[in-house]
């Protein structure tokens, strides 16, 4: 199966960059991009810039509407995804386990639909 | 034996056992109780008709792959299921009898408990499929309405297929987590039934002794699960002593023994004493061992502050901390218990053994005012009448 793993946080939440503990997370994150043996594959995944670069839009009578920021004020911020396959939810659980942001954030699993 | 009442005989004995075989071939858990829904209906037309058969769990089996595939047939997305479909038409080509189906409820049970599900949803859901109670008897156990338990029921079953929540028995990694998480469903069942009250829960609390029963013929040679077990028997042994005539809950030391049920008590206290022998302590081992020495005349309160202690270690909470001060108030030193107590007040404000705790030993410690007042806010958040008398007799001692 394929699960989605989205990874959320508070700003500013994780190590700071320059710091022995943001290498040594990165390292961390760059291996997860191998998969994990025997456990789930990595079919894609991204880190992404910060919140406030975002831009939401939405379409409302034919016409766009945009707005500065993500779509909701939440603590937590989308700031990156890893897509995986794996075979059941306890081996994609091992996975998200794995990721530095469930320490520091949290990961939300999900199965993507199959159609 | 008429039909209605041998069917209602087999679903009562075997009905667990069925649905784990064919959740074990449908691999999905609505599939698999509809088709059981759908079998017990024909078995009632036919067996009327035609009297009972030779293997009547094995009829049932059968009729319900039977239907499993007709639900298959009548999914639009069919293609997808051509596998699954195969494996069921070759089952039931099988003719399979009562004694050859395989027991896959340990698989069942795995999967009721995953700690991706809520965990009321998992109590539910593991009296629903494991203990064979209606959608309305488990509602009436956490006093919701049947539409609203069917309702958690279904999206329960749905997370489980949609989620890929796996039907086996966990890897070696995973298994004591998981296997504390199953015996956790257990405890919350027998907790339910006792909360209620020891003639309104029985039933609650024999069904949590069946399925910890089950789970020591499954895992063998499991000290947590033999602890568990032992903790339930040691319980409610005790139970037609819990309440007064008078209603008045009763701690173990203030019952009659008379009507503890022995043959229960040592049952626990031998299957206590098998898992402390195997050497690897756990939470349901400690609490069955506190359990057992509070059956014993002397009570022995030092022990019991040591193994609370020894609790806390898995178990970090303020509950435990706050029945270690209650044996350490037993054991004779009040003011270190209330020192103790007085500590947890943030965290245990709204609970009410917390303020019935306190009371009594700010009483013992001579300060009738302010126990006066712990016994009122007790008296405000109990929840049962037998709780509400006990307390109120508290009261009254003290002026």
């Amino acid at each position: 199966m394929k699960y989605l793993l989205t990874l959320y946080a508070a700003p500013g939440a994780e190590p700071a960059p320059g710091t022995p503990d943001f290498d040594a997370m990165m390292d961390e994150y760059m291996t997860l991009g191998q998969g994990m043996p025997g456990v789930a594959s990595f079919l894609a995944g991204e880190g992404l810039q910060g919140v406030e670069t975002a831009t939401t839009l939405r379409k409302r009578a034919g016409k766009v509407e945009t707005m500065d920021g993500p779509f909701a004020e939440t603590r937590e911020h989308l700031g990156g995804f890893y897509l995986i396959e794996a075979a059941d939810l306890d081996a994609a659980l091992r996975f998200a386990a794995a990721i530095p942001a469930a320490r520091y954030g949290s990961v939300e699993v999900r199965p993507v639909m199959e159609y | 034996m008429r039909p209605k009442a041998a069917l209602a005989q087999v679903l009562r004995q075997d009905r667990g056992r069925l649905l784990a075989a064919l959740v074990a071939r449908t691999r999905d858990l609505q599939r698999a109780e509809d088709a059981l829904q759908e079998a017990a209906a024909s078995a009632l037309v036919h067996w009327e008709r035609a009297g009972l058969p030779a293997s009547p769990q094995g009829w049932l089996l059968r009729a319900a792959l039977r239907k499993a595939i007709d639900g298959y047939r009548r999914d639009a997305s069919l293609s997808r299921h051509r596998e699954a479909m195969a494996a069921l038409a070759g089952d039931e080509a099988a003719e399979p009898d009562a004694q050859a189906i395989p027991d896959e409820r340990l698989r069942l049970i795995f999967t009721c408990c995953h700690p991706a599900l809520e965990q009321k949803t998992r109590v539910a859901l593991t009296l629903r499929s494991l203990c064979g109670l209606t959608t309305a008897e488990v509602a009436a156990a956490f006093l919701d309405s049947e539409t609203a338990m069917g309702q958690r029921l279904s999206r329960a079953r749905a997370k489980i297929a949609g989620a890929g929540i796996a039907f086996r028995v966990p890897g070696p990694e995973d298994f004591p987590d998981r296997l504390n998480s199953v015996l956790t469903t257990v405890y919350l069942i027998f907790t339910t039934g006792y909360v209620a009250g020891p003639e309104a829960g029985a039933d609650l609390c024999e069904e949590a002794i069946f399925l910890a029963r089950l789970l020591v013929a499954l895992v063998p040679d499991a000290p947590e699960v033999e602890g568990a077990l032992a903790l339930l028997l040691l319980t409610h042994a005790r139970a037609a002593a819990r309440v007064a005539p008078d209603g008045a809950a009763l701690p173990p030391a203030a019952q009659d023994r008379a009507l503890w049920d022995m043959t229960m008590l040592r049952e626990g206290e031998r299957l206590l004493e098998t898992a402390l022998n195997r050497r690897s302590a756990g939470p349901f081992q400690i609490k069955a061992a506190i359990a057992a020495l509070q059956s014993a005349t002397p009570i022995d309160w030092p022990q019991i502050v040591l193994l609370y202690a020894r609790l806390h270690a898995f178990e970090p909470t303020a509950v435990v901390r706050l029945n270690q001060a209650v044996a350490v108030a037993e054991a004779g030193h009040l003011e270190a218990a209330l020192a103790g107590i007085e500590a947890l007040g943030s965290e245990l404000d709204a609970y009410q053994p917390f303020h019935a705790a306190r009371a009594h030993i700010l009483a013992r410690c001579g300060r009738t005012d302010a126990a006066r007042s712990a016994y009122g806010r007790a008296i405000a958040l109990a929840v049962t009448d037998a709780d509400r008398a006990f307390l109120a007799a508290r009261l009254a001692a003290l002026e």
